[in-house]
């Protein structure tokens, strides 16, 4: 069964028609959380650090807090969220009562989290531009990134979701998974600079690298190509190998 | 024919939910399917309406295979979940605009619609109240309101009335009257005897997911009990015996309590009477489909004669 997009819309529109109603609960906390990094670390710790990967340490953090904006206004939605309207709320399970599938679910929810993410972290990439840590036309260049980093979280997040049986081991996935990303992933330090040897290729397989490595090229850090190709290219490998498997998985759940 | 399910079974793991199932719903009826909970109802309904596969046997729903046309099929029917799945935060207008959305239906055939449904379920007063603040009576005639936002050729409803108070029970049972007066063919489970012998007009009775008995209610009563039902309590131990004497006469005991039977249940009073003087009349009635229900299903209590 393929995808119906118009029916993928209806499941988008759901999401929005109730965020609407709380966004200020929902989306506006979430916010400030890699603001209040910015401020703590790039003004208070960054007044210790004279220079970090050649800029100031305000200006190295930003294009990595993009990034993990990104990252967490899409797991937010594909972890909590969509659990419950899977297992506790129903709402799938009377979605399926119409025209709709499961993969046009699946493919909305995914939409809807990418909506999400490009939220967070375009207001972000928006907040880093009026500082002055980017020039608006490199800006420009980074504001396409913010979906992709989103899509690759949604997918990973969809992903387990789908697979756990209990609401509680997501503070396995939070704790244990995206905090260790969050602080190990060249956002707070060049991380490479740090390893040797495997260790360097062992790295390589942090989801959060890829965007952020990408998000540091857009706001003009002198990277390979060849490096911005490879992480381009696992970004999307990635998604779409794990948004294969959520299909199967999804399909599985819903059809018992 | 608007559903026909041809020796349909699930089986999950070890366990059958359905065997070897065949039904037929005719255009225009009110069909029931009754048993006890975990007879297979659901997962029958499910399989019915294309989100659970049959592990055997062939659905056609709209003369169109299910498994094959599950959206085409999905897009004339309605189903109304036993457990209502409403979003919270928003009022009836509101959810039955995202539900009109999932059938792709144009913004304003959505509107007109949900103009009509909102007198036809009587929910106007609180269309535009959050979900959460209404009571149980409001939210099932919402989810019920949902199912028909594509305005449905075949309704679906599972459990309908289960918990709700006998006024919105009864306007509910209209309502469905009012859906089957206008072509509407409806398909349902139930736990409610009385919703069955007032609604259906064909029934099918399933235990452990096979089926039991089917036929229209009076049928029913008529083939598997008698017209009448006489209720006597008998002392402690005389059960046996009283029962020994009247060869031929189903009984269903409870405790002291004793039913029986009968096409004339005055004379089987003096039948009884002869066997045991100490009998004492409970009541003399006409047989419902609650007792040929538990007469199919009720394995707790104890069969006679």
């Amino acid at each position: 069964m393929t995808v119906s997009p118009r029916h993928a819309l209806s499941v988008w529109q759901r999401n929005f028609a109730m965020y609407r109603r709380s966004w200020a609960l929902n989306i506006l906390p979430n916010f400030f959380e890699p603001l209040l990094y910015l401020v703590s670390m790039g003004v208070g710790v960054g007044a210790y650090i004279s220079e970090m990967g050649g800029s100031s340490y305000l200006a190295f953090l930003a294009p990595g807090l993009v990034a993990v904006a990104a990252m967490n206004g899409a797991s937010f939605e594909v972890t909590y969220n969509a659990f419950v309207r899977l297992n506790f709320e129903k709402t799938y399970e009377s979605m399926l009562t119409t025209p709709i599938q499961p993969e046009d679910v699946l493919a909305g929810e995914v939409l809807w989290a990418v909506t999400r993410a490009s939220i967070y972290g375009g207001a972000f990439l928006v907040v880093v531009t009026g500082w002055g840590l980017v020039t608006p036309l490199h800006a420009l260049l980074a504001l396409p990134l913010v979906p992709l980093a989103g899509l690759l979280f949604a997918a990973l997040g969809i992903a387990f979701s789908l697979r756990i049986p209990t609401i509680e081991l997501f503070s396995f996935y939070f704790t244990l998974f995206l905090t260790p990303l969050f602080l190990f992933s060249d956002v707070f330090f060049p991380l490479k600079e740090r390893l040797s040897g495997v260790w360097l290729y062992v790295a390589e397989a942090l989801p959060l690298l890829h965007p952020v490595r990408l998000m540091r090229a857009a706001f003009g850090a002198d990277i390979p190509l060849l490096t911005l190709l490879f992480d381009l290219t696992y970004l999307l490998a990635l998604s779409t190998l794990l948004l294969w498997v959520a299909s199967r998985v999804i399909r599985a759940r819903l059809r018992g | 024919m608007i559903v026909r399910c041809e020796q349909v079974s699930k089986r999950y793991g070890e366990k059958l939910a359905v065997d070897g199932l065949d039904l037929e719903v005719e255009k225009g009826q009110c069909f029931g399917l009754l048993g006890p909970n975990g007879a297979g109802k659901t997962t029958a309904l499910k399989m019915i309406y294309g989100v659970t596969e049959p592990s055997a046997g062939r659905i056609l729903v709209f003369d169109q295979d299910i498994t094959t046309h599950t959206r085409e099929i999905r897009a004339r029917l309605g189903v109304t979940l036993q457990e209502n799945a409403l979003i919270e935060v928003l009022s009836p207008v509101e959810n039955m605009r995202v539900f009109g959305r999932y059938h792709l239906i144009p913004a304003a055939a959505i509107e007109e619609r949900i103009e009509g449904l909102l007198d036809f379920l009587d929910i106007r007063s609180h269309a535009d109240v959050p979900v959460k603040a209404l009571s149980g009576g409001f939210q099932r005639r919402l989810a019920i309101a949902l199912s028909l936002m594509n305005g449905p050729e075949l309704l679906i409803l599972d459990e309908p009335t289960t918990g709700l108070d006998p006024a919105v029970r009864l306007a509910l049972w209209n309502r469905v009257r009012e859906l089957r007066r206008a072509g509407t063919t409806v398909l349902l489970t139930t736990h409610y005897m009385e919703e069955a012998e007032r609604l259906c007009d064909a029934l099918l009775v399933m235990d452990q997911g096979k089926l039991v008995a089917r036929g229209a209610p009076r049928e029913l009563i008529r083939d598997v009990l008698a017209p009448e039902t006489l209720e006597v309590e008998l002392p402690a131990g005389r059960h046996a015996a009283v029962l020994g004497q009247l060869s031929g006469v189903r009984a269903l005991r409870s405790g002291a309590h004793l039913m029986l039977y009968a096409k004339d249940a005055t004379a089987l009073l003096e039948a009884v009477r002869r066997a045991e003087p100490e009998a004492q009349l409970v009541a003399i009635r006409p047989t419902n489909l609650e007792d040929v229900f538990l007469a199919l299903t009720g394995t707790k209590l104890e069969g006679g004669a």
